[in-house]
Formats: structure tokens, C-alpha cells, sequence
């Protein structure tokens, strides 16, 4: 191939500054300007990864913020001012993104669905000394840093887990029958690792009454999925244990109707099974899994309101835990800035460490937050789909169905 | 109860052939870059997205008229063929004389373009097609055979049989062998090698048209599936043997069966360890392929 | 030495180069974080661009698997820092070594079995996809759970353990930066650099004259290499957390190689010219776009990618060339 290089290149010659470092400067420079007097309006960064690989969920965490504004509004909050931007799936350019929105004076920053992004997120808040509250990311390690200035309303992934099991033994009471044996498939990224190393932590501390015969991990960009299944079927396993994505969940369902196999539950410790995409993909076959999830807690009040707000901007669309929880995210933070009556980013999260709001809408006393700006009270729900719509089956606290048990086989749905 | 590891041979039957049908669908797919890179030779790093962009074309059909893909695989092959044939002609022949980096960046460029403007339009949620037979499957003996994907593998072998036709019965097939064999040669004879290309690239297009339309049928669409396809490609590509059609066919199969195995024997998540081993020990050992001829 | 490395440099060529690193080495007085954010990411770029441009622009050999450095530099030195409590100044030569070798390994095969042009780029990128599933599985780091350095206060920088603020990895990358470009400059007017010249101009015609290619065509490899590896630690310490399918993915490996192709391969400015503009159009894109109200995701990255391909199609051989050709520099043959 031809390659015709300069001659002379390689010296040291006049060099002028760029195109690019000037556009970089009009870009940039701004002046630094958390702004530090009584504001009217709280300022608020909302980052999510709007595009690449993690758009969807992104987006529809977004849903959740549009929806906030009214109904904060409706509960005498003070106005927010939403700065959105997108993480592009990126941990990169969530850093970037988060350093911009504080120059552009956010006094609060709430994001990002991602660990690694939430990561990034938060050293730049910890830097800045800007609250930060996380509205979804399961990471232990988050909390663990010693943050002062960032705040987790979401479980980690060992409480995700340790009430799945608690849930599970009260549906098996409820429905009066429980798996002997069962085969846990996970997808391999970050979540759900981290679950399969919490269930090594945590299964064991509440006597399940079934074993876990076999552990199968698949690549989370596979599109073909029949020998997972095919590996899960030859165990002759009761249940499906499942920590998968929404797409996983679509190609696995279908495989089991395939290969004819309809295990007696179907238990998933994460997102997918339960999401609208899959109940009007799979319509009747989307009966039945349980998925033991962070969920809201269809008898609070506030659950209600936000239901309705939902459906009047998005038809169609279920409420769900990404919705949810991003709305508390900003529930916190306008919360905080009621309490404070300043925008003061150091009294913000002095404000936000004081949270105490029982009118929410996640399961459990409400939202606070310990020490290490985790919220240890949350529980989780176990829902079931149930004609194309999700019911609360567990705790009893937050229910509002029976469970159907067992699960009915799949060729027997007509 | 059984442990994980003794696994009835109906287990590995019915996989091994599940990873022959999805294989040959890929095949199909790793045709087409085949066709481009060996009479071409671009490196077609856009070639995963142009496979989603079929996959769409397929979806959207599916969902306003309401027709199978399988149908619709010659008229998507025909929209990408177009496609293909004016991006070569326009975009892409400045570069066939520039380095590959060049060329590279081009379409690395193209691929950005492609999946941001599918996320753009469909947004981010998967999308698919579901036939009424989509989960429908045959017993034959022990095996259960999963019914699309059976589909979807003989339509594979159809289209790479008409593609192998026309290469080797048609006139314009053989000119364009020759472009591949012997550039100089070609221009010499007084062919005129900048249409042959841009119609080689239309051809290597159409197949990922018709490979597109059998994987919607097989399995959803979401904007970044691009550079999976893409690597998928080149390795059953350079496993089978550039420039062999039966070889991208055949390095499909192996590699979906070999992939299908790893995933049974060892754990899913690991299955492309083995790709990947297989594709060093072929570019070390064998670069031509297991079915390509020394160059 | 340093006479003949300063001869052909013109005395305004050199001045203009000094004022630029004035205005890069206080530039934290007058910028903000933001900016200083965006600087780091463009001097990530144009260290790593440079690195790569060592193996490929020099030595003429395509690597799309350049993340694997990354990786295994950014994985040696959080794990020798969070589990021994190894500085990363220290864990950098375990770093260097480990990703000398492996570059070695990859090149001795290559040439040994004479894999070139785009076979080679593939045999890169099946060695990174190898590494990125097999630390996907490694427990010991955390699998694709991810692992996550400890991240200690903020009030004070501390340099040797590398935990501190912006400013510090400014100038610590700044630094990489400078020495890489100083580095590819010794290196290039030395003697290593004319062998690597004449085997890129024509390999077969190297040989024939004597010159060991095999052995220039390796050491480039395990050069660039090393010098990657050291990115990965910047890296690690730079974002205190670790995803296999981040650190090692292909998508790593394509976007740290834009930039010298776009700036121009085999030049000593390309790589840095191609950081600067590619970083400020991304972040002047999604400023742009912000400002004008287009909430729509997906939207930057199609104008990204429409820039990438005219800018390649109209100026082949990348901007830096043009530039120069633009500005008369071009004046004396060498």
C-alpha cells in the first residue's frame, strides 16, 4: 500500500495553536459559578446514559424526570431547574458531563443507573463538594468510600438479594409449596456478578428450601441463547433463578416454549421480566415470573399519584423501578432544598444526611439515609406479571395479589 | 436431579444442530463481507451495522404490512444492494488505493453514523418480528428443532447457492472473479473495475439484506448490535478462507457449532474464548482459511 | 546529542512550541474544572494516540487491539496498589513488563508467522477480545463486577499513591504527553528510527539491504506497547474503577486511534492535533447542541461521525500535513 509521508514531519517546526483547543476554549471556559445566595429555584443535574448501549434504560429513567416536575409542584415542593444530560454509556464522558452541569452551577447532581458511571460521578461531586444522590446503582462499593457529600436511595446488591430470599419464603408459605432444586442463570456484566457473588454471601443465611444445582453464566451481547437454556433444562431443576437484562429475558422465555420445558417459577433478582417490552412482546407468555426487584409500594399514596401522572404523559407505559426511583431522587433533592432553604451545596447535604419523608413511594419506612449516605431501610418487592400488568405479591405490607403458583406451563396457555 | 456435566447426548445433538442453523444464517451474513473484502478489499468495519439496518428494514415491514421475512429477504437484499452499490461508487472508491487505516476511519465513521441515526429513529428498545410460527418447533427422533431457525438456515443455503451460480454461470460473475484474481489483469482486458466493485459491494450488501431478514426472525434488533456482527464476521470470514464462498458458509457453521459446544462443555459466558483461540491458531496456521486457497 | 536533536528546528518554530507549554502549564490558574477535565481527556488522547502511532505510524503495523495495554496497565498497578498497598510509581514497571511481553508475544507470532496488514489488525483484536472475556470471568478482580480502587480524601494531592485532585492528573498527563512526543522525537532521528522509515517505505527492499526487520518491527511493537501500558494506569488512577468490558473493548481500541489518524500517522504533532480537535468537537458538539435546545440522544454522535468522514475523505492523510502544507512550513527538503 502506498504510504507517502511528509518529509520534514518529524522536525519541530512552527506550531499554531489549533482549531480544536479554540474550540475546546469557547466550549469551556466558563466562569466557576456555584452560585452561593438564595436562589428561588434549585438547580438540579440529571445524569443517564441517554445514548449507546444502556439508551433505554436511560431513557426511560428519564420518564421518571419529566413526570417529577408537576407532581412535586402538586406536594408544595419548591421548583426544580433540570439540567439533563447523557453519559453516552461512557464513564468518560460522565465525568466530563458532571464537571460541566457544576460549572454551570447544578447545586445538586442525581444520576447516573450505572456503577462505573455513578462511580465517576461521584468523586467528581466528593471533589466539587456537591450533593449527590444516586438514584439507581447496585455496587456496594459506592458507599463504601467514605463520601461525604453522596447519597444512595437504591439497595445494594446484598439487599436486593437478602430480601429476594426473605420474599421467596414468604410466597412458598403463602403458596404453600417450594422448589427442591433450582438452576441460577446470570447474565455476565456487572450486575449480575455482583448478585451471583452476593448469593454465595447471602443464600446461605436463610435456609432456602431449595439447592442451587447449577450456576450458568452467558454473555450479556449474546443473541442466541438455546444452549443456556438447553443446559438449564438438563438439570431437571424445579425453578429458573434468573438475573438477566430485558432483552436476555425476551430470547430466554422463548427458548423455554421451544425447548418445552416450563420449569415451576421462574424467580428473577433483576430487571427484564417484568418490563413493558416484554409483556407486549411476549402477551400471553409473559404470565407468570416473579421478580424480586426495588419496587414502589402500590399502597402508599404517593405510588398512586405518580401511576396517574405517568399514565396522562405516557400511556401504555407501566410504572416501574426506573421511574420510581429516579423521581425520589429528585423528591430528595427538592425535599432537602425546602429544609435548607438555601442552595448551598454544604447545606444541601447536610439537609439530604437529615431526609426523613415517609409520603414515598419505595417500599419500607421511607427515605433516610445512614451514615455512609446509604438508605438501609428499603425493601424490596417480589411482583408477578399478570395479564400484561404487574401485581405486588410480597412483603404483605406492600401487596396487593396472591401469587399464582405454579407457574402455568407454556403450552397450556392457548 | 442431575449435576451439571452429565448431560444426555441428546443435549449435545440438539445443540450442535441449533449452532449449524444459526451458524449458516452468520454464514450468509460473513458471505457478504467475503465478497466485499475479497474482490474489494475493504475492510468493511461497517458491515455489522448494515446487517442492523437490514434487521430493521425487516422489522418495520413486518409491523405495517404485516409480511414475513423471509418473503421480504429479496426486497430488503434489492434496498441494501442499492445502498451498498452508491456507497462504494461515492463514498468509498477514493479509498480503495489508500492505506487500511484509512479506509478504517471511513468506515468506522459510517458505523457511527448508522447506529446513532437507528437510535435516533427507533429509539433504543429492541425490537422484533414474531411470526406466528416463531415458537414453533419440530421433533424429529430426539431432536427438537427449533422452527425459524430452521427456516432461516435453508433460506441461508438457497441464497449462498444463487450467489455460487451467478459467480461461476454469469458473465458478469466472472468478470467480477477476474477483478478479484487480477487487478491489472482485469483493467487490461479494458473492464470497467469501478462499477464491478461498486456492484460487488451491492452483492456483498444483498447478502446482509437477506441475512438481516433471517435474524429478525431469529432474534431482536437494537441499535448497537453493529459491532458484535462485525467481528462475528471477520473471524468466520478468516476462519472459513477469504474469497471462498462455501468457506464463509462452512466457517459459519463451525464456528456456531464450535461456539454452541464451548458454551455447553465449559461455561456460555466463555464461548467466545474459543472463537477467539480458533481465529489465532487460523491466522497463525492456516491464513487462508480452512477452505481458501493460498493467495 | 542534544545539538542534533535541535538542529532543522527553527528558532520561531521553537518558540512558538515554548509558549504553548506556557499557556498548557498555567492553564489550571485561568480554567475551570470543566475545562481541565476536557485538557486531561485531550492529553489521554494525545499520549495514547502517540503510542500507537509508534507501532503503526512508524513501524507500519495496523493494531486494533491497543486497549489490551490499557488493560493489563490499569489492572497491574489497582491490584498491586489495593491489595499490596504498591505505589503505582513502583507498580508501573511491573505494568511496562507485563505489557512488554505480551506486545512481544503478539509480535513474535505475527511476524514470526508472517501475519501482516489487516490479518495482523484482526489477530490484535481476537487478543483483546481474549483478554477482555478471560477478565471478565477472573474473580480475583472482580470479574465484570468491576474493581473499584480505594479512593481516599480529596483535600490533599498525594502524588505518590496518586490519589488527589484534577489538577495533579493535569499535570501529570500533561507530562506523559510532552515526554511521549520528546521520547518519539529522540527516537525517531536516532538509528532505530531510519530502520523503522525504511522498513515502512518498503519492507522487502529493508531486508534486502541488511536490516533485521524482524527485530525493529518487534521492538516497535513492545515499545508501544510498554508506553500504553502506562495510559491504563493513568486510567486506573485517574477513574478508581475497572469493567473488563470498558477497559478492554474494542470500542476503547477504536477511539484511542481516531485521533492519530485523524491528526495525521507518522507525524510527530499528528496525534496531538487529532486529540485537540476530535475531543473539542465532541464537547463543542454536545454544547452546541444543548444550546440549541436538541434534546435528542444519538444526535452528537451522527454529527461526530459526519465530521469524521469528511474530514477523512477531503484530507486523507490526516490534518497535521495539511496544516503544515497550509502554513508554508514545508519550507526546506529534508
Amino acid at each position: 500500500m502506498n504510504r507517502n509521508l511528509h518529509s520534514g514531519d518529524n522536525r519541530i517546526t512552527r506550531r499554531t495553536v489549533t482549531a480544536g483547543l479554540g474550540a475546546s476554549v469557547v466550549a469551556g471556559i466558563a466562569p466557576f459559578n456555584i452560585v452561593r445566595a438564595q436562589d428561588a429555584t434549585l438547580k438540579v443535574g440529571v445524569l443517564l446514559p441517554r445514548s449507546g448501549a444502556q439508551a433505554g434504560i436511560g431513557q426511560d429513567c428519564q420518564r421518571g424526570v419529566d413526570i417529577a416536575a408537576g407532581l412535586l409542584k402538586e406536594l408544595g415542593m419548591p421548583p426544580l431547574q433540570i439540567m439533563n444530560g447523557d453519559t453516552e454509556t461512557s464513564v468518560e464522558v460522565a465525568r466530563s458531563r458532571a464537571e460541566k452541569m457544576i460549572s454551570d452551577g447544578a447545586q445538586v447532581l442525581v444520576g447516573a443507573f450505572d456503577s462505573g458511571q455513578s462511580t465517576a460521578i461521584a468523586q467528581v461531586a466528593e471533589q466539587k463538594g456537591i450533593p449527590y444522590v444516586i438514584n439507581i446503582a447496585a455496587a456496594p462499593q459506592i458507599t463504601e468510600q467514605g463520601y461525604k457529600f453522596v447519597f444512595r436511595n437504591f439497595p445494594t446488591a446484598g439487599m436486593i438479594l437478602a430480601d429476594a430470599f426473605a420474599n421467596q419464603k414468604e410466597i412458598f408459605e403463602a403458596a404453600g409449596a417450594a422448589p427442591k432444586t433450582a438452576v441460577f442463570m446470570h447474565v455476565n456484566d456487572t450486575f449480575g456478578t455482583a448478585m451471583k457473588g452476593g448469593i454465595g454471601a447471602v443464600m446461605p443465611k436463610f435456609n432456602m428450601p431449595y439447592n442451587l444445582v447449577e450456576t450458568i453464566a452467558y454473555d450479556p451481547t449474546s443473541r442466541d441463547l438455546s444452549v443456556e437454556v438447553a443446559k438449564a433444562k438438563a438439570t431437571g431443576a424445579d425453578a429458573l433463578l434468573m438475573v438477566s437484562r430485558l432483552n436476555d429475558a425476551i430470547l430466554i422465555t422463548r427458548e423455554l416454549v421451544k425447548q418445552r420445558w416450563s420449569p415451576m417459577a421462574i424467580l428473577s433478582m433483576g430487571p427484564g421480566w417484568y418490563e413493558d417490552q416484554y409483556l407486549k412482546t411476549l402477551g400471553k407468555l409473559s404470565d407468570g415470573p416473579l421478580s424480586f426487584v426495588p419496587w414502589y409500594d402500590p399502597n402508599k399514596p404517593m405510588s398512586k399519584k405518580l401511576d396517574e401522572a405517568l399514565a396522562k404523559a405516557h400511556p401504555g407505559v407501566n410504572l416501574n423501578t426506573n421511574h420510581v426511583y429516579t423521581f425520589e431522587a429528585l423528591l430528595v433533592a427538592a425535599d432537602a432544598f425546602k429544609r435548607a432553604r438555601s442552595t448551598d451545596p454544604k447545606a444541601l447535604a447536610d439537609a439530604i444526611r437529615q431526609t426523613n419523608i415517609t409520603d414515598n413511594v419505595s417500599p419500607g419506612p421511607g427515605i433516610q439515609f445512614n451514615e455512609k449516605g446509604q438508605n438501609d431501610k428499603l425493601k424490596d418487592s417480589a411482583i408477578q406479571n399478570r395479564g400484561g400488568k404487574l401485581v405486588t405479591v410480597a412483603p404483605k405490607v406492600a401487596a396487593n395479589a396472591k401469587v399464582e403458583w405454579p407457574m402455568t406451563p407454556y403450552d397450556k396457555r392457548g | 436431579m442431575r449435576r451439571g456435566g452429565i448431560v444426555s447426548t441428546d443435549i449435545y445433538l440438539n445443540v450442535a444442530v441449533s449452532g449449524v442453523l444459526t451458524g449458516l444464517v452468520y454464514g450468509l451474513m460473513a458471505l457478504g463481507l467475503s465478497v466485499i473484502f475479497g474482490v474489494v478489499r475493504v475492510v468493511n468495519f461497517a458491515h455489522g451495522e448494515m446487517t442492523t439496518v437490514a434487521m430493521y428494514f425487516a422489522v418495520v415491514l413486518f409491523a405495517t404490512l404485516g409480511l414475513d421475512p423471509l418473503l421480504m429477504m429479496v426486497p430488503i437484499a434489492g434496498v441494501l444492494f442499492v445502498f451498498g452499490y452508491a456507497m462504494q461508487r461515492w463514498l468509498i472508491n477514493p479509498f480503495i488505493s489508500r492505506p487500511e487505516h484509512s479506509q478504517f476511519i471511513l468506515l468506522v465513521a459510517v458505523a457511527i453514523i448508522l447506529a446513532n441515526g437507528l437510535l435516533i429513529v427507533f429509539g433504543p428498545d429492541a425490537r422484533s418480528v414474531q411470526t406466528s410460527y416463531a415458537f414453533d418447533s419440530f421433533k424429529i427422533g430426539p431432536l427438537i428443532v427449533d422452527a425459524t431457525k430452521a427456516f432461516a438456515g435453508l433460506a441461508a443455503i438457497a441464497v449462498a447457492a444463487a450467489l455460487f451460480a451467478f459467480f461461476r454461470f454469469t458473465r458478469l460473475g466472472t468478470a467480477i472473479r477476474a477483478c478479484a484474481d487480477n487487478y491489472t489483469g482485469a483493467q487490461v482486458i479494458g473492464l470497467n473495475v469501478p462499477r464491478l466493485y461498486a456492484l460487488t459491494f451491492g452483492l456483498g450488501a444483498a447478502c446482509v439484506g437477506a441475512a438481516g431478514a433471517m435474524l429478525a426472525l431469529v432474534t431482536d434488533v437494537t441499535p448497537p448490535l453493529g459491532p458484535s456482527f462485525t467481528l462475528l464476521a471477520f473471524v468466520i470470514v478468516i476462519v472459513g478462507g477469504l474469497g471462498s464462498m462455501s468457506g464463509a458458509l462452512a466457517g459459519g457453521i463451525l464456528i456456531g457449532v464450535i461456539a454452541a459446544l464451548a458454551g455447553l462443555f465449559y461455561t456460555p459466558s466463555a464461548k467466545g474464548m474459543f472463537v477467539f483461540a480458533i481465529l489465532v491458531l487460523v491466522l497463525l496456521f492456516r491464513p487462508q482459511g480452512i477452505f481458501g486457497r493460498r493467495a | 546529542m542534544i545539538a542534533r536533536l535541535a538542529e532543522n528546528v527553527s528558532l520561531r518554530a521553537a518558540i512558538a512550541l515554548v509558549l504553548l507549554l506556557l499557556a498548557l502549564f498555567v492553564a489550571p490558574w485561568f480554567a475551570n474544572d470543566y475545562l481541565l477535565t476536557v485538557l486531561i481527556l485531550i492529553f489521554y488522547f494525545a499520549y495514547t494516540g502517540q503510542a500507537w502511532n509508534i507501532m503503526m505510524g512508524f513501524a507500519g503495523q495496523l493494531s486494533l487491539g491497543h486497549a489490551i495495554y490499557i488493560g493489563l496497565g490499569a489492572y497491574t498497578t489497582a491490584v498491586l496498589f489495593s491489595f499490596f498497598g504498591v505505589s503505582p510509581w513502583v507498580g508501573s514497571f511491573a505494568a511496562i513488563l507485563l505489557a512488554a511481553l505480551w506486545g512481544a508475544m503478539i509480535g513474535f507470532l505475527a511476524f514470526r508467522f508472517r501475519v501482516g496488514g489487516v490479518y495482523f489488525a484482526i489477530l490484535t483484536i481476537a487478543f483483546a477480545e481474549f483478554a477482555r472475556i478471560g477478565f471478565d470471568h477472573l474473580s480475583y478482580v472482580g470479574g465484570s463486577a468491576g474493581f473499584f480502587l480505594p479512593v481516599a480524601n480529596y483535600t490533599q494531592s498525594d502524588l505518590w499513591t496518586l490519589r488527589g485532585k484534577p489538577i495533579m492528573f493535569y499535570y501529570l498527563s500533561l507530562g506523559m504527553t510532552v515526554a511521549a512526543v520528546v521520547l518519539c522525537h529522540i527516537m525517531v532521528r536516532s538509528r532505530l528510527g531510519y530502520f523503522w522509515k525504511a522498513i515502512r517505505e518498503d519492507e522487502e527492499a529493508a531486508r534486502a539491504v541488511g536490516i533485521n526487520t524482524f527485530r525493529y518491527k518487534l521492538i516497535a511493537v513492545v515499545i508501544s506497547a510498554a508506553m500504553t501500558s502506562l495510559a491504563g494506569v493513568f486510567f486506573a488512577f485517574y477513574y478508581n474503577n475497572l469493567f473488563p468490558e470498558e477497559v478492554f473493548s474494542i470500542n476503547r481500541s477504536i477511539e484511542l486511534i481516531l485521533a492519530p489518524i485523524f491528526g495525521g500517522l507518522g507525524t510527530l504533532f499528528g496525534p496531538i492535533l487529532g486529540a485537540f480537535m476530535l475531543t473539542g468537537l465532541a464537547e463543542t458538539l454536545t454544547t452546541t447542541l444543548a444550546a440549541l435546545g436538541v434534546d435528542v440522544p444519538g444526535a452528537k454522535q451522527v454529527f461526530y461521525g459526519i465530521c469524521l468522514l469528511l474530514v477523512i475523505t477531503v484530507l486523507p492523510e490526516g490534518v497535521w500535513p495539511w496544516l503544515y502544507r497550509r502554513l508554508g512550513l514545508a519550507g526546506r527538503s529534508e
